[in-house]
């Protein structure tokens, strides 16, 4: 079952052509990676998902993208709507400087929820979601800023969650952080695929190896190949996928 | 050349120091003679009948009222200009409008004050029924004006000194712009939008010139559409022709003030203080 489609997606920054006809189909309650060099557009198409390149002044898209059968780009869309369905992490973590509680309320306050005990609840939810429970249960109402970077990332995961999307795009949500905190998300990714589709822009291709199921591989623009993860790294079909893969270029 | 430098440094330094020991010294006298309660809590000035009397709460609290007018008029008005021009306004219409305010802190305070004798008196008299339109009404809708420029400018670049990835991920859980601006940018800026609201309430408690021409001048406890007597006009407007005690206690009037800028520099150096301790 897919749940997000693209058709024949294109997107222009000005005259710069960034995305080149996309077509990809992305399945649900599975990890798919986004690969390729730097400037090869795997974070501009993330960014596509959930509308977040709309705030990037003189962006064009043309094509569709298709999330649950709707076009998200239709004029109807409310774009609040498909961002509180398609969450996001970010490369740097990003919590407000609020306590960790605020931090994890603000997006269920935003959508209406305002009852003390629903938003514990929610909180407590969100917070286990990202395994970051157990280490910030007596703290919450201190500054998120005073959590490590690890923890700040799962805060920030924990905060995309809390507003119960069905999409999670991360893009390179480990590249700020050190190898335990790395992995510790990447567990938690395995984890989260149970109950969401994630997405994750990444510059690490071991990581994509070790984690997703499907991998797209992207270069100038391009999607190169776009294959399950174990066939894409032992036989890719395209040369330009096998010279990047085996570190011959990027 | 050194020596040069530090002379400099110094000329500034001494300055404080001795308007300070000179406000101190010169405005004690009358306080100790009239009594430091019936100064401060008089209720009645009369400096210059038979028997005078030196109650300074009528100007005391003129001051408090007007500023605290200014603000509460000022305050909305300039802080939704800095959002409107660090987060709304596309960049020429920016350009246009940050000029103007910036314009706006350069106009002599007499103009203000020419502006509200000649126009806003007038038109606060015809729209309120009022004989006269001077009062602390007009008083404070000049101030309100006078302070704009200190709030918008600094609460601004307190604004524009938000992170974007704060906004991000704001926008990223599906807040519209309007309540990202208001639940996450204004609050992340918040002591720097205080501390320009902090300067405009020093700017506005020591403003004389344009407050002596639209507030009228009389020493009446203050109501929003009597004629009243601020801090600084109790002392400018008598000056020139006082002597002996009636000019002794101008002195302690003018030392009063001092220590009310004194007070909101203290505040405004905590406030900037704590926000260097944020990062």
């Amino acid at each position: 079952m897919d749940i997000i489609t693209t058709n024949n997606l294109e997107l222009w920054y000005g005259s710069f052509q960034a995305l080149k006809g996309i077509d990809m189909k992305i399945p649900e309650h599975q990890i798919t990676a986004f690969i390729g060099p730097s400037g090869c557009g795997k974070s501009t198409f993330l960014k596509t998902l959930n509308r977040m390149n709309d705030l990037v002044p003189g962006v064009k898209i043309t094509g569709e993208i298709l999330y649950h059968g709707q076009d998200i780009y239709a004029p109807e869309v409310d774009v609040t709507w498909l961002r509180k369905r398609v969450g996001m992490v970010f490369q740097k973590p990003n919590p407000f400087p609020m306590s960790i509680y605020d931090n994890i309320a603000y997006g269920p306050r935003l959508h209406g929820t305002h009852s003390k005990a629903e938003l514990n609840d929610l909180v407590e939810q969100s917070l286990r979601g990202a395994a970051l429970w157990d280490e910030v249960k007596d703290r919450l109402k201190k500054s998120a800023l005073g959590l490590s970077g690890g923890q700040q990332q799962r805060m920030c995961i924990a905060r995309a969650l809390s507003v119960q999307p069905d999409v999670l795009l991360m893009d390179e949500p480990t590249s700020a952080l050190d190898p335990i905190s790395t992995m510790k998300i990447e567990e938690l990714m395995s984890d989260l695929k149970q109950q969401y589709t994630v997405v994750i822009v990444t510059h690490n291709m071991q990581q994509a190896a070790r984690i997703s199921d499907r991998t797209a591989f992207f270069l100038l623009g391009e999607m190169v190949e776009f294959d399950e993860t174990e066939r894409m790294f032992s036989m890719p079909s395209d040369k330009r996928t096998e010279d990047y893969i085996t570190g011959r270029f990027g | 050349m050194n020596t040069i430098f530090f002379l400099c440094g110094m000329t500034a330094i001494l300055s404080v120091v001795v308007i300070t020991l000179y406000m101190v010294l010169s405005g004690l006298p009358a306080i100790r003679e009239i009594g430091l309660a019936d100064f401060l809590f008089g209720k009645v000035w009369k400096s210059t009948a038979k028997d005078p009397q030196f109650g300074i709460l009528p100007f005391i609290l003129t001051s408090l009222y007007g500023t605290g007018g200014a603000i509460l008029l000022g305050v909305p008005v300039g802080l939704l200009t800095a959002v409107f021009l660090s987060k709304v306004a596309p960049r020429r219409v920016a350009n246009v409008v940050r000029p103007a305010v910036e314009l706006l802190a350069g106009i002599p305070s007499v103009v203000y004050g020419l502006i509200g004798m000649i126009v806003l008196v007038p038109a606060v008299a015809k729209t309120f029924r009022l004989a006269n339109g001077t009062s602390l009404f007009a008083a404070i809708l000049v101030l309100a004006i006078m302070i704009l420029p200190s709030i918008i400018s600094v609460s601004e670049t307190a604004l524009n000194a938000v992170p974007p990835e704060y906004e991000e991920a704001s926008l990223a859980l599906g807040a519209t712009k309007i309540e990202t601006i208001f639940k996450v940018s204004i609050p992340a800026a918040r002591s720097g939008i205080a501390a320009g609201v902090v300067l405009g309430v020093g700017r506005a408690i020591g403003e004389a010139m344009a407050v002596m021409m639209v507030a009228g001048n009389v020493a009446n406890m203050p109501e929003l559409f009597k004629s009243v007597t601020f801090l600084t006009t109790a002392v400018s407007k008598e000056m020139s022709y006082a002597s002996g005690l009636q000019r002794q206690a101008l002195f302690s009037i003018a030392l009063v003030l001092f220590l009310f800028i004194m007070v909101i520099n203290v505040i405004l150096g905590c406030i900037l203080k704590k926000k260097g301790g944020d990062k």
